[in-house]
């Protein structure tokens, strides 16, 4: 009932009309809800396709299933890295940002026609370099590396598409001026907000690292420069490339606070700690292209020790930070709804049968535990010797971008179908089952494929038996054992991955309207509120005690530490080098 | 609400529980340890990758390459005939990668230290040491130069995991490892 309750707004002479949120009675600019349901959409088809090739992939990498002929192998395998890694990611980053700048901030979304320009430019560019892909003139993977070259519009449509990605961070940032301006909000802007700010201080650098290195290849692939240096490529190159995942992180983190607001009433336990955690990120994350130099020729062994780290793991810091306020936002919410008893029930009395809950929570556990031990691990420089370019590497950033980023935005999906589609989801059990099917295949296909790693199996490989080569070698009957796991689990996750899609599209098209009759409802089952918002100003407040966040965090810190000094252990017997 | 803007204006005034304080401290120091031990690995481990390296033209690389295997050449091996090179211990050694080869393979012997060089003649190459699991980005123009001492003797793959087009999954190479002092020219395992 968009238009029932809508209402024409002249500020600064530009009209905008809104619509009052019956659930937090915040004006909701109808240029940006329609924005955020542009991108979104156009997030999950690329997911739906992406998906589809990342499950091809990995029954190619079962050997007994061995699906795709080598050629169509790599093909696929570039395509699944740029559908999913990139625009699945930043078209639901778009939304994100759109919708914790105007609908939080209650203000106008700034410039709305600047930011379809941006979504436009992000389709084509996306289409175009996607059709490059499939007609079969750039399988040079996601990361093209020189002197690999993929054909001119492969490029191109990366460029295009970061200049829209770059158009909707501007509309983002115009939209904190608007909304400071013209006074929507009282003191500083929402936690949640300042975590799209950072995601979006983070991808402007990401983008411009990303024109840096993708216009000169792009005139080199065309014949203008004639050579681009290899070395310099990757540094550049990841610049951006992980960077942008370090957008995810801050954009998926932003997303766990937010629902556990929407759902519980959490708050931050502090929000001086919470967000100096997210300063961390925008200062030190971007060293983070070291960790694709760590035995590469010609780079000091100081500059790789010094930006691996995040000078000295500040960034890691930040992430390990989020990693207890987050579960002790959740406990000191579910404490004051009245779960008191023992370390865990608040965690027992969850909302577990609420996607966005359980979705969230998965996201949090499987990020930290799987992807950010393994990373830290794989980013340690002399550790990077036994895992560089081994399936590994797919194993840990499957677990923070897939089982982290991916299932956050999942999760998030199922409230904004309420809140900003205005359609209740279609079909609740089902959906109450999709987080779990997808959350498990994902932990699957990361375990599975940092085990046949640590075998030594390499990434991006179509044949673990060698069987075409001159001189015979295969990998250890595990490493099989494990690659046949992989493709189980990558069936498992794919089917919650189409669950996802299917239930998203069908709610959209056919589900029930919502409106403030039903708007609580529609949000799925959340814990009884015994205590109202305002009674403590911050999460901490009060004499509350947290058991079980410090049991969690203890459990987390104990299993890091176990192994990251295995790793050690295994590297102290690896052929003496120098 | 994470949702709201805090509701207090001077949010940075609140204090922080202690237990929050402690988790913080505890994070920063493991994270000066992790950085300590990569460091401490340089001066006491035995596992650091070499940063030795040097530009080079790929046609000077295959010459000095081919003059190596021409001067220790002791047999050849698989269906192709690749060289094996036997060089004396100790002494430096060459292995090119290029669209799908690891040339030539080298016969080494346990325990002794040698200067291993590689680069590539076209594309970047991945150098995976097979079971050892010893990975290595190999560049077109660079020669980077690593002592290695094998430690255990028997037949090692050289298997390329950095994607090079078509015939990658074709890519692998071969590195014998003796004992010291065993006849040279041997059949091949």
């Amino acid at each position: 009932m968009a238009m029932a309750t809508a209402e024409t707004g002249v500020i600064g002479g530009i009209a905008a009309r809104f619509r009052i949120c019956p659930a937090s009675g915040l004006k909701i600019d109808l240029a940006a809800q329609r924005l955020i349901k542009a991108n979104a959409v156009a997030a999950i088809v690329f997911l739906a396709i992406g998906g589809l090739f990342g499950l091809m992939v990995a029954l190619t990498r079962w050997q007994a299933v061995h699906l795709l002929p080598a050629d169509m192998f790599y093909l696929v395998l570039t395509a699944h890295g740029l559908d999913v890694l990139l625009l699945w990611i930043l078209f639901f980053e778009m939304a994100v940002l759109y919708f914790a700048s105007a609908v939080l901030l209650n203000c106008r979304l700034a410039a709305p026609r600047i930011a379809w320009l941006g979504f436009v430019l992000m389709l084509g560019g996306g289409l175009l370099t996607n059709v490059t892909v499939l007609q079969g003139q750039s399988s040079v993977m996601f990361t093209s590396y020189p002197p690999l070259q993929a054909h001119p519009n492969f490029y191109l449509g990366l460029i295009l598409f970061a200049v829209g990605a770059l158009l909707g961070c501007l509309v983002f940032l115009g939209t904190l001026v608007i909304a400071k301006e013209e006074k929507t909000y009282e003191g500083s802007i929402p936690l949640v907000t300042f975590g799209a700010l950072t995601a979006c201080i983070i991808a402007i650098f990401t983008i411009a690292s990303g024109a840096i290195i993708l216009i000169p290849t792009w005139l080199w692939s065309i014949g203008y420069i004639s050579e681009i240096n290899t070395v310099m490529y990757k540094l550049v190159w990841w610049a951006m490339g992980h960077s942008s995942q370090q957008v995810n992180v801050s954009a998926h983190v932003a997303i766990w606070y937010a629902i556990i607001a929407i759902l519980l009433g959490a708050k931050p336990l502090s929000e001086k700690v919470s967000r100096t955690a997210f300063f961390l990120y925008i200062l030190f994350l971007q060293l983070a292209s070291a960790h694709h130099l760590l035995v590469e020729p010609g780079v000091s062994a100081e500059w790789r020790v010094f930006n691996t780290s995040y000078f000295m793991y500040m960034a890691v810091l930040g992430s390990m930070i989020h990693g207890m306020t987050v579960p002790g936002a959740i406990e000191a919410a579910q404490r004051r709804n009245g779960y008191t008893r023992g370390a865990f029930e608040w965690l027992r009395k969850a909302p577990w049968g609420n996607p966005a809950f359980s979705g969230m929570f998965l996201s949090l556990v499987m990020f930290g535990f799987l992807g950010g031990i393994s990373g830290v691990v794989l980013g340690t420089e002399q550790i990077n010797i036994m895992l560089h370019n081994t399936l590994y590497v797919p194993g840990h950033f499957h677990a923070t971008v897939v089982a982290g980023t991916t299932l956050a935005f999942m999760a998030v999906t199922y409230l904004l179908l309420p809140l900003i589609f205005q359609r209740q989801v279609i079909w609740p059990r089902l959906a109450k089952w999709q987080p779990y099917l997808f959350g498990i295949g994902v932990a699957g296909i990361s375990l599975f494929m940092m085990g046949a790693g640590t075998l030594g199996v390499a990434r991006r490989h179509w044949d673990v038996a060698f069987s075409d080569a001159t001189l015979s070698f295969a990998y250890p009957a595990a490493a099989f054992l494990m690659l046949a796991l992989n493709g189980l689990s990558a069936v498992m996750a794919a089917i919650g991955g189409a669950l996802f899609v299917v239930i998203v599209v069908a709610s959209v098209l056919w589900g029930k309207p919502v409106d403030a009759s039903n708007i609580v409802e529609s949000l799925g089952p959340m814990p009884q509120r015994q205590v109202g918002d305002a009674v403590s100003s911050y999460g901490n407040a009060g004499t509350w005690k947290l058991p079980g966040t410090y049991i969690l965090v203890s459990v987390f810190f104990t299993a890091f530490v176990l192994y990251y000094f295995v790793n050690w252990k295994y590297l102290s017997q690896l052929w003496p080098m120098g | 609400m994470a949702i709201h803007p805090p509701e207090k204006r001077v949010w940075w005034n609140e204090p922080i529980e202690k237990d929050e304080i402690i988790w913080i401290v505890i994070a920063f120091l493991w994270g000066l340890v992790m950085f300590g031990a990569m460091v401490y690995w340089h001066i006491e481990g035995r596992q650091n990758l070499s940063t030795q390296a040097y530009r080079i033209d790929p046609a000077v690389f295959e010459k000095r390459t081919e003059a190596f295997t021409k001067q220790f050449k002791v047999r050849e091996e698989g269906t192709t005939g690749i060289p094996v090179a036997r060089p004396p211990a100790g002494g430096d050694v060459y292995m090119l990668s290029r669209l799908w080869e690891w040339w030539p393979v080298l016969e080494l012997e346990k325990g002794r230290s040698y200067r291993l060089h590689l680069s590539s003649l076209d594309w970047q190459h991945g150098f995976s040491l097979q079971p050892v699991n010893i990975n290595i980005q190999v560049h077109p123009g660079i020669e980077h130069v690593i002592t290695l001492t094998p430690t255990e003797t028997g037949t090692f793959s050289v298997v390329c995991n950095e994607f090079c087009g078509i015939g990658h999954h074709t890519m692998v190479g071969r590195i014998h490892v003796v004992e010291p002092g065993s006849a040279a020219g041997g059949k091949p395992q």
